[in-house]
Formats: structure tokens, C-alpha cells, sequence
């Protein structure tokens, strides 16, 4: 019952004008985002979050409309990997496997009703899960001291780069550059600059927000010079648009069980909705009698990546509330929104701000009702907006992104820095170096760092004092089994789209 | 080779940042561990990393072709000018500029290249600055003195 009060308090939150037309409009935008190639989520609303604080949001309409971005950009990454056989993001890659056969068929129409469906289905129920688990979690998190906490960031890395990327030195050396930037600045403890030679505008430290759109934005450029021309888009008519009902109710279990499975990884810090849409679909595929017909138009293959990677978008966001460790790429980014809000968060949120905690829940649930609307009855207006022409489309979204990060701070020196983010971004994507843990080790550093000095000052020293607690032993095998375990299971894990793809 | 290279870059990098960190001052009120074993322990992940990276490298990549690489080299410069006109001459024609010739680059006509910096510039500033409320100046104060 104490669910229900807070339910209610929430929508009091978001059910006034300017919440709910922020809720509306994210949606929108987010849809455009995920539809776009090349224009993930991370990237979306690590753009649009300049934005949103220059239109003068408090704290709850921000991360309404941050979060609706997010939920569509979910939503709308499965329109370009069914249209056009190029996921829209990374989670929808799963959804090319099957939805763009489909699509070859004469049946885009149908795939893209069934995965608005199955999409609804994941993000709603795991919408639910959030609201029962959060609260739980919260109280959980009042067990974490400075050790447990310590545990807790080296779990988050070790599992986010176990599955980054196929060299785990690799992984592990993207989370040390971002710890080492985050070091750049005033000591949180002592108030020393460290490391910033004397550079007046290092002095607060590398801004988040200058490194992540740097990293995603402008490196994306740098990779469009490259690839210019070679990826050319086989279009598909998209015919009438019916609601294959009989699809529908054949494939509702294997909405439910995606959603189940991609809520999980969607949890498990670091893993994020990528793995919940493949997880999703390999269980899936291992699960069915037709084994063939998977990769050959399967509606099931449809429904199940796309239930499974949105449930994984709202199960990211337990960690990322309860414990303020993002469970994704795209909710580090919403991390950053936090941080730059003032926000911290943790068990403390759920206590001292609940309008925010429960108004963001409270305005997701209206937003995935909006989102099935805009994606299923609408979805046409998207599949126009996918025609815009890319000369067009890459200088808009550069402008875009230089003017929000320049109204931040009105300086060059925060643009020139976000370039070099931008090379060192393209050349370590060139060379297979993962860049979400850079984006994590930057936000999490300093907490990391508070979180040992703490540890060390409570134990006076001793250092064997960060693996005195059963909660903090089980993060350390957890860590170091999420970044061993990829080691073996490489083979299975291997690029999982890459033969059609 | 590729990762061989890259390594060792790392490898320099990693111990100029510890040297570094041997640089920053402890204050008179010190915690155990102070403010120099963090990023001591990342600098020393960070070289680890390194020679991990050189013992066992990966194949290497593609790496883009001279044309490609000009391309690159043009845009970098582009958004480089961009980025230190944006203040003296305000947002308008830098952005015309700079979004014309990206669009060229991406589409080699004249004629929608003109028009992606026309219309960029002057809608992106009006939804920017009147919808937005971003604070971009038209001209900057080297033109209207």
C-alpha cells in the first residue's frame, strides 16, 4: 500500500501541463533519436542535455524529459534495423536478425506493429519491476559503507568492459583513462590541484558532459568522413500498416520471457539493454522447435530482442537511482544529467527527494503508453523522418552539439577540448577500445577515490579492511568473475549480428 | 603492429602521469592515502594495460586511406575554426561556414551545400535562441564593434 502513496504522489508530479508536454515531447524527440542511424541513445541525450538547462527545468522535468528521450530512443531503434537493415542503435541490433526478413517479405508493417508491441510490453512491465525492486534496493544500499561502495564501482567496470570489447586489457585500460581524467582538478579532500599544469580552466576538472558528447557526437563525425559512401541503405516499402493480432498473441510469451530476461540484465551494473536484446534472442532461439526459421523472418525473433532490450533500458535504472552506478552506456549519461542537477543519487534520494524518485516513475508509466501510440498508429510520420538526407542531417546534429556544450560555459576552450574528445574517441574506436568505460571512469572517479580514502581512514590504513564484510567480498568475486568469465565465453559472445549484419 | 604502437604511446603516457602525480602537493592534513595513491593506481593499471596490449596485440585495423584521412584532416579543421570563431563572430556565419562545408563533404554539390548552411544557420539559431533560450549571440563583437 505504501506503493500506492507513493504511485500517487508521483503522478501529482507528473500529471501537471508542463510535465506531461516535456513527457510528450521527449518521446518524440527520443524516437526520432533511436530511429536515426548512427545516432544512438547515448549520443541523443548526451547532446539534448545542454538543452534541457537552458530551457531553466527544476530537477523532476529534467529528468522527465531526459528519460522520455531515453524510453524512445529504445522504442524507435527498431524502425531503422527492420526498413533498412541497420540498427538505429546498438540494443536494436538483435532486431535486424529477423525484422528486416520480415520486412523483405512485404511484411514490414507487421514487424514494426509487433516490436512497437513487444517493446510496450518490455518497457512497461519493466517499468513495474522498477518501482517494486528500486525501493527495496534502496534499503539494501543502507547497508554499503566506503568499502562496499569501492566493491561496488570496481563491479561496474569489470562487468561493463568484460563484455565491451574483445581484449579485456582493452576494456580495463578505457576505465583507467577515465579515472585518470577524472583526477584532473581540485582534490575533493584537500582542495589541491592536481594534474592540471597550471591550466586555470582545468582547475574544476574535466567536465562530464564536454568528454561524453565529445566521445559520441564528434567522433561519429570523424567516422561518417571515413565510411562515406560505403554503407549504402537497401530501402523497403513499407505497405499498409495492420495489426497482426494473430502475431501477436503467439508471440506473448516470448514477450514475457524477454521481458523477464532483459529486466535481469538490465539490472546487473554495467551490462545495459545490448545484452538484454541478445540474451533475450538466444534464449529465444534456444528455447523454440523451429530453429531454422530464426534469422529468416521469425516474428518471435522480432518480439523477443525488442521486449528484452527495453526491458533492460528500465531495469538500468535501479542501479543507476539506488546506488548511482549506471547500469548502460546510456544511463551513465543520465548519470551526468544528475550530477549537473545536484542530484545524488541513493538510498538518501528515495527519502529526501521522493517527488523526483516517484514523479520520474510515475511519468515513465504515461510515457510508454504515449510511446505505443506514437509507435504504432504513428509510425509512419517516423519512417519519413528516416529520409532525411545526411547532408543535412550530420552538420544539423554537429551545431547542435557545439552550441549546447558552448552555452554551458561560453568558451572555446571547452569546444577545442570536446574536438580532441572527439579524435581520441574516433582513433580508439578504430583500434577496438571500448569508450563507455572512459564515460563511467569520469563520472565515477572522484567517488571512487572519496569511497577508498574513507575505507582507509575508518580502518586506519589496512587495507585487507575493504574485504571485511560479506557484502563486499561477494562484489569482489562478482568482479572479477564478470571480467574473467568473457574470457571463456568469447566465442559464444562474438559479435552476435555479425554474419548478417 | 597497429597495437604495437598504440601500446607504447600508452606506455609514455601512463608513466608522464605518474611522474606527474609525484608533483602534486600533500596538504597538511593528510588521509592515510592521500592525494597521490589514486591516480598512482590508475596510472599503474594504465601500463599494465600497456604491455598487455603490446605482449598480445590484435589484428590490426582499417585504417582509412590518405583520401579519407584528408577528409578527416578537413573536418577536424572546420570544427576547430568553428569552435574559436563561434565567440569573436557570433554564431550566424561561422555556422553557415562550417555547415555548408560539412554538407559538401558529405554530398559534393554546390547547390544543397549552400543551402544546408543557409538554412542550419539561420533556423538552428532561431530554434536555438528563441525556442531554446541558449545564449548565442547573431554577430560577435568583432562586427558590430
Amino acid at each position: 500500500m505504501e506503493l500506492l502513496a507513493h504511485l500517487a504522489q508521483g503522478f501529482a508530479v507528473a500529471l501537471t501541463p508542463t510535465t506531461l508536454l516535456l513527457a510528450v515531447g521527449g518521446c518524440f524527440i527520443g524516437t526520432i533519436v533511436g530511429a536515426l542511424p548512427g545516432l544512438g541513445p547515448s549520443n541523443g541525450v548526451a547532446i539534448l542535455i545542454p538543452l534541457a538547462f537552458s530551457l531553466g527545468l527544476d530537477a523532476t522535468e529534467a529528468l522527465v524529459l531526459m528519460t522520455s528521450v531515453y524510453y524512445g530512443a529504445m522504442y524507435g531503434g527498431r524502425i531503422s534495423s527492420i526498413l533498412l537493415n541497420i540498427p538505429g542503435d546498438e540494443p536494436a541490433l538483435m532486431t535486424t536478425l529477423d525484422g528486416y526478413p520480415m520486412a523483405r517479405q512485404g511484411r514490414a508493417g507487421d514487424a514494426l506493429v509487433l516490436s512497437g508491441v513487444a517493446s510496450f510490453v518490455g518497457a512497461l512491465l519493466a517499468t513495474v519491476g522498477l518501482m517494486l525492486l528500486a525501493p527495496l534496493l534502496a534499503r539494501v544500499a543502507y547497508l554499503f559503507g566506503p568499502p562496499e561502495y569501492f566493491a561496488l564501482y570496481m563491479l561496474a567496470f569489470c562487468t561493463l568492459g568484460g563484455l565491451a570489447s574483445r581484449n579485456q586489457a582493452k576494456s580495463a585500460l578505457a576505465a583507467a583513462i577515465g579515472l585518470g581524467i577524472a583526477m584532473i582538478g581540485l582534490d575533493n579532500q584537500t582542495g589541491i590541484p592536481r594534474l592540471t599544469f597550471g591550466e586555470m580552466h582545468l582547475m574544476d576538472g574535466v567536465d562530464f558532459l564536454v568528454a561524453i558528447v565529445g566521445l559520441f557526437a564528434v567522433a561519429e563525425v570523424f567516422i561518417y568522413m571515413e565510411n562515406h559512401g560505403r554503407e549504402t541503405a537497401l530501402g523497403v516499402a513499407l505497405g499498409r500498416i495492420t495489426v497482426p493480432v494473430k502475431d501477436i498473441v503467439r508471440c506473448s510469451w516470448t514477450m514475457l520471457r524477454a521481458t523477464g530476461i532483459g529486466f535481469f540484465a538490465g539490472v546487473l551494473p554495467g551490462a545495459g539493454a545490448s545484452l538484454g536484446s541478445f540474451l533475450a534472442y538466444m534464449a529465444e532461439k534456444s528455447a523454440a522447435r523451429d530453429k531454422e526459421s530464426f534469422g529468416k523472418g521469425n516474428p518471435r525473433g522480432v518480439a523477443a530482442p525488442e521486449a528484452g532490450n527495453n526491458a533492460a533500458a528500465g531495469g538500468a535504472l535501479v542501479p543507476m537511482l539506488t546506488l548511482g552506478v549506471p547500469g548502460s552506456g546510456t544511463t551513465a549519461v543520465l548519470l551526468a544529467l544528475l550530477l549537473t542537477l545536484n542530484i545524488t543519487p541513493g538510498p538518501l534520494l528515495f527519502e529526501e527527494r521522493p517527488e523526483v524518485v516517484w514523479g520520474l516513475m510515475a511519468a515513465l508509466l504515461i510515457a510508454n503508453f504515449v510511446l505505443l501510440v506514437m509507435n504504432v498508429p504513428m509510425v509512419r510520420l517516423f519512417v519519413k523522418i528516416l529520409s532525411v538526407p545526411p547532408w543535412l542531417l550530420l552538420p544539423g546534429i554537429t551545431m547542435v552539439s557545439f552550441s549546447g556544450i558552448y552555452s554551458l560555459s561560453g568558451s572555446s576552450f571547452d569546444l577545442i577540448l570536446m574536438i580532441a574528445f572527439g579524435l581520441l574517441g574516433y582513433a580508439l574506436r578504430k583500434l577496438d577500445v571500448p569508450t563507455v568505460p572512459i564515460i563511467l571512469g569520469i563520472l565515477l572517479g572522484n567517488n571512487m577515490e572519496d569511497s577508498l580514502r574513507r575505507a582507509m581512514v575508518i580502518s586506519d590504513g589496512d587495507w585487507t579492511y575493504l574485504f571485511s564484510s560479506g557484502i563486499s567480498i561477494g562484489l569482489w568475486a562478482a568482479a572479477v568473475a564478470g571480467f574473467i568469465a568473457p574470457m571463456f565465453l568469447r566465442n559464444l559472445l562474438k559479435r552476435p549480428g555479425a554474419g548478417s549484419g | 603492429m597497429g597495437d604495437r604502437v598504440f601500446g607504447l604511446l600508452i606506455a609514455v603516457v601512463a608513466l608522464g602521469y605518474i611522474l606527474s602525480a609525484t608533483q602534486i602537493q600533500i596538504g597538511f592534513l593528510s588521509d592515510p592515502v592521500g592525494s597521490r595513491t589514486f591516480p598512482y593506481i590508475v596510472g599503474g593499471v594504465a601500463l599494465l594495460c600497456a604491455f598487455a596490449i603490446m605482449a598480445r596485440p590484435d589484428p590490426d585495423p582499417e585504417w582509412p586511406a590518405w583520401r579519407s584521412l584528408g577528409r578527416i584532416g578537413i573536418a577536424l579543421a572546420v570544427l576547430y575554426l568553428f569552435a574559436i570563431a563561434l565567440r569573436p563572430l557570433g554564431f550566424l556565419i561561422p555556422a553557415a561556414l562550417a555547415s555548408a562545408i560539412l554538407a559538401y563533404q558529405v554530398r559534393p554539390v554546390v547547390r544543397t551545400a549552400a543551402a544546408a548552411g543557409l538554412g542550419l544557420s539561420f533556423g538552428l539559431f532561431a530554434i536555438l535562441k528563441y525556442a531554446l533560450g541558449l545564449g548565442l549571440a547573431p554577430f560577435g563583437r568583432m562586427l558590430t564593434g
